[in-house]
């Protein structure tokens, strides 16, 4: 009688551990499956994007020409004219002339941090630099438009202008700059700095002539990417250039670039004017890949050379 | 003009641009904190805007928008996130499939936040009908944090080392069970770092929720309302009405969060390095 | 012929912190000879050489006490300029590191930071330091090229090229032959033969044969200490000190 129940529980149990062990192995199954899926949803996303991008713009080529889109500079949506010249200019122009005071600024400071500040001092200065990203670029916007768009109209124009989005700009686009900067200047070997250092170098000129052109690949790369970062800001521009559809012709003049023009007509356009709207945002799309994919082939380059 | 000299003139420039760089974020917080927190009372917490050009009223139904939106987007995102991440660390091979998913995150993370709002305004709001909602801000916004989340998850996954799962292998356990009971506890600080990441990032974030969340003041009553959180709050106010105190003042809570948020994750991330080093 | 003291050390002590690493170190490197360090490894001969051209001033835990004579000035002295000494006293490292840029610059990187910019004369620089490490034949053709893509034996000679542009008056090599094959390790020794007739040469090696070989002036250096010191011969034949005596049997090290 013990016998049989005893034969009687060995046989649930092998069930049970049957039942499972098939648990186990049916979840592990279907966990391989989900992740998967949810790995593509990624890719899925960007095709999406591209997908829908391309489905709203590219209607408006069928009624206007693309060559007349990129460089006519009549932006009067009403009258079916979609020229975004003023605007391709307005953001290259804003871009440039954030970078050239970002640039030699964040270079400066990048070499600051990684070759000449003492540790005790690096320590603190860190963060401060992190904090600079952490500011929301509405609040960038907000302090451009109430200190640096009145002190700017004393020199003339109504102060919202390329000058003052400019000013915005290289203070969001330091960070970048300063971090892969230092980054590729870290990454040089210290044999070549010592080497130089052995031959009578001053620490000046090691880093001058060599560590700069050694890290200068780094350092193209880290432009670049801050000009993407450049093009890609709407509401910060928003709030101090303008806005005005004109080619602007000097600093003080008012503008609007890409971003801003996608974000501040999108809510009211219908019909073709929407379309021209998506069609803007391809062009940005592009012009962010072209600059990507710049800043990587730069690096590698650079990687190449220094190797050999 | 010798070496010593250039060196000194040369050191001079440095120190300076190193001083200049931080005296920027320094001065913009000092000023918005100077000028905004004196407006900030609890009756500013606690009092609706009244919308319009006045900029009136306090920021009531911004915070509950803003903290309704973040709380539907993790909802999303985290699940979305780190399974993805799951994938790249623990069952990814190296083949073009896997290359693609990664080349699609890289490039993700550096579309325009605009363009993400494009996408949800012709998505979400039109094609789909959600129109201006809470709905179709969170969805906007995950595309945009998905790339941040899964890349901090991923790394905080990598992190662990390979002996915990050949451990847990090695006990009989299947490969889901050495993930979800082996690797992702461990791997569990570090990911939440990249969500408190995410968290700032979305409270920052204006393009994206501009063209899916509209501009309603009023309190969201469902997953389907509009309204503002407080960095729109903060554009509004700034673009249509001259309430300028009333900016300064939603801009310094903006940055008192944003600030304490940093804070968290920088504690979080070291605390998650000196666990994975052995330290305390 | 009384052979002058080119380089003196006086009750040195070198200190990483709190470890002491070079204990009441005294020695004379000897002008136009090549003095050879010689023990196992491990804290001691490296950090000595560095000490000679104040290299360890970049590590920020270092400390020196006691005089380092160069021609009987200290050079550890208040107001001194390390780049300057370092000019007189040039280093050729164990690992050979030249820059990642052409052959000719750099040999001219030297003379460029002392301001000579003018292309003939850089030329002439570059000729003469080229020759006088035995590479310039091998290398004529080619200066345009990068310094990397040199053989390893090429780059230490190149290494050297480096260093004599600057016309220093002492060279420090740091087991200059310990990365490299041994046959242009043998070149290299040939090389140092005729660089003393210019320069004063101090190296450092735990290579026993080649110290026997190269140089005319040897120290045993047993942790962070002169063991003893003397002619090559007599210390290879006759040690005085039962340490240096196991050392060169091959006891340790």
């Amino acid at each position: 009688m013990i016998k049989e129940i005893e034969h009687e529980a060995e046989i649930q149990n092998k069930r049970t551990v049957k039942r499972q062990s098939k648990a186990r192995f049916l979840s592990d199954r279907i966990a391989r499956y989900l992740v998967f899926i949810d790995g593509m949803v990624s890719f899925l996303i960007l095709l999406a994007i591209a997908v829908f991008t391309a489905q709203e713009g590219l209607p408006l080529f069928s009624q206007v020409n693309i060559m007349s889109f990129l460089f006519s500079t009549e932006w009067r949506p009403t009258q079916g004219e979609f020229g975004i010249l003023p605007m391709i200019i307005g953001s290259i122009y804003v871009t440039l002339l954030a970078l050239f005071i970002a640039v030699p600024l964040g270079v400066a400071c990048a070499i600051f941090l990684s070759e000449v500040a003492p540790l005790a001092v690096q320590r603190y200065f860190r963060p401060l630099v992190q904090l600079l990203v952490g500011i929301p670029s509405v609040v960038y916007g907000l302090v451009g438009m109430v200190i640096i768009v009145p002190f700017i109209r004393e020199f003339g124009g109504s102060g919202y202008s390329v000058l003052a989005a400019a000013i915005v700009l290289m203070a969001m686009i330091l960070p970048t700059i300063i971090s892969i900067s230092e980054d590729s200047l870290r990454a040089v070997p210290s044999a070549y700095k010592q080497g130089a250092l052995a031959l009578g170098a001053t620490h000046w000129q090691t880093i001058w002539h060599l560590l700069i052109p050694v890290a200068r690949s780094g350092i193209i790369s880290a432009v670049i990417r801050g000009m993407g970062r450049a093009v890609g800001e709407t509401m910060a521009m928003i709030m101090v250039i303008g806005n005005s559809v004109v080619i602007p012709l000097s600093p003080l003049s008012s503008a609007r670039t890409l971003t801003g023009n996608i974000a501040v007509e999108i809510q009211y356009a219908s019909g073709l004017h929407r379309n021209a709207l998506f069609a803007t945002g391809i062009v940005l799309f592009v012009l962010i890949i072209v600059l990507n994919s710049l800043a990587m082939l730069v690096l590698k380059r650079g990687e190449v050379v220094v190797e050999r | 003009m010798n070496a010593r000299n250039t060196q000194k003139i040369a050191w001079f420039f440095i120190w300076a641009g190193g001083f200049i760089t931080i005296l920027i974020p320094i001065s913009i917080i000092g000023y918005v904190l100077m000028r905004g927190l004196p407006s900030v009372s609890l009756d500013f917490l606690l009092t609706p805007p009244e919308g319009g050009l006045s900029g009136e009223g306090g920021i009531s139904t911004v915070i509950v928008t803003t903290i309704y939106l973040i709380v539907v987007t993790l909802i999303i995102l985290t699940p979305l996130g780190i399974g993805a991440a799951i994938y790249l660390a623990e069952y990814a091979g190296d083949s073009w499939i896997t290359r693609t998913i990664r080349y699609a995150i890289d490039t993700l993370a550096s579309v325009p936040s605009i363009i993400f709002g494009l996408f949800g305004f012709a998505l979400f709001v039109t094609a789909l009908h959600f129109r201006f909602s809470i709905l179709s801000g969170a969805l906007a916004l995950v595309c945009l944090l998905l790339p941040t989340l899964i890349r901090t998850a991923e790394q905080a996954m990598t992190t662990v080392p390979r002996s915990q799962r050949e451990a847990a292998l090695a006990l009989g356990a299947t490969k889901w069970q050495t993930v979800s009971h082996a690797v992702l506890p461990t791997a569990m600080p570090g990911i939440v770092t990249g969500i408190i990441l995410c968290i700032g990032r979305a409270v920052e974030e204006t393009a994206v929720l501009y063209v899916t969340l509209g501009g309603s003041a009023a309190m969201p009553t469902s997953l389907f309302s509009g309204g503002r959180t407080l960095s729109l709050h903060l554009f509004y106010l700034a673009m249509e009405t001259n309430a300028f105190e009333k900016s300064m003042a939603t801009g310094a809570i903006l940055i008192i969060i944003v600030i304490i948020i940093n804070s968290l994750t920088d504690w979080l991330a070291s605390r998650f390095h000196a666990k994975m080093t052995g330290g305390t | 012929m009384e052979l002058k003291s080119k380089m003196e050390t006086k009750d040195l002590n070198f200190y990483y912190g709190n470890y002491q690493c070079l204990i009441n170190f005294n020695l004379v490197i000897k002008e136009h000879q090549i003095t050879a360090l010689m023990g196992p490894s491990g804290c001691g001969k490296s950090t000595f050489l560095r000490v000679l051209n104040r290299m360890n001033d970049l590590i920020p835990n270092a400390r020196v006490e006691g005089k380092v004579l160069l021609d009987g000035q200290d050079i550890y002295a208040p107001g001194v300029d390390a780049a300057e000494i370092r000019k007189r006293v040039g280093m050729v490292f164990q690992a050979p590191n030249p820059f990642p840029k052409s052959i000719f610059e750099n040999v001219a990187f030297g003379p460029r930071m002392l301001g000579v910019n003018n292309k003939f004369a850089l030329s002439e620089i570059v000729e003469k330091s080229l020759q006088g490490a035995a590479l310039w034949n091998e290398v004529k053709d080619i200066l345009s090229k990068s310094g990397l893509a040199l053989s390893g034996g090429q780059q230490q000679r190149l290494c050297i090229a480096r260093a004599i542009a600057v016309e220093p008056e002492v060279i420090l090599m740091d087991e200059p032959a310990s990365a490299i094959d041994p046959t242009s390790t043998l070149r290299i020794e040939a090389l140092m033969q005729d660089l003393k007739e210019k320069y004063t040469i101090a190296i450092v090696t735990h290579n026993l044969q080649e110290a026997a070989r190269v140089s005319n002036w040897t120290a045993f250096v047993y942790l962070g200490e002169v063991v003893e010191y003397g002619k090559t011969a007599d210390i290879f034949q006759h040690p005085k000190d039962k340490r240096t005596e196991d050392f060169i049997t091959g006891r340790f090290g």
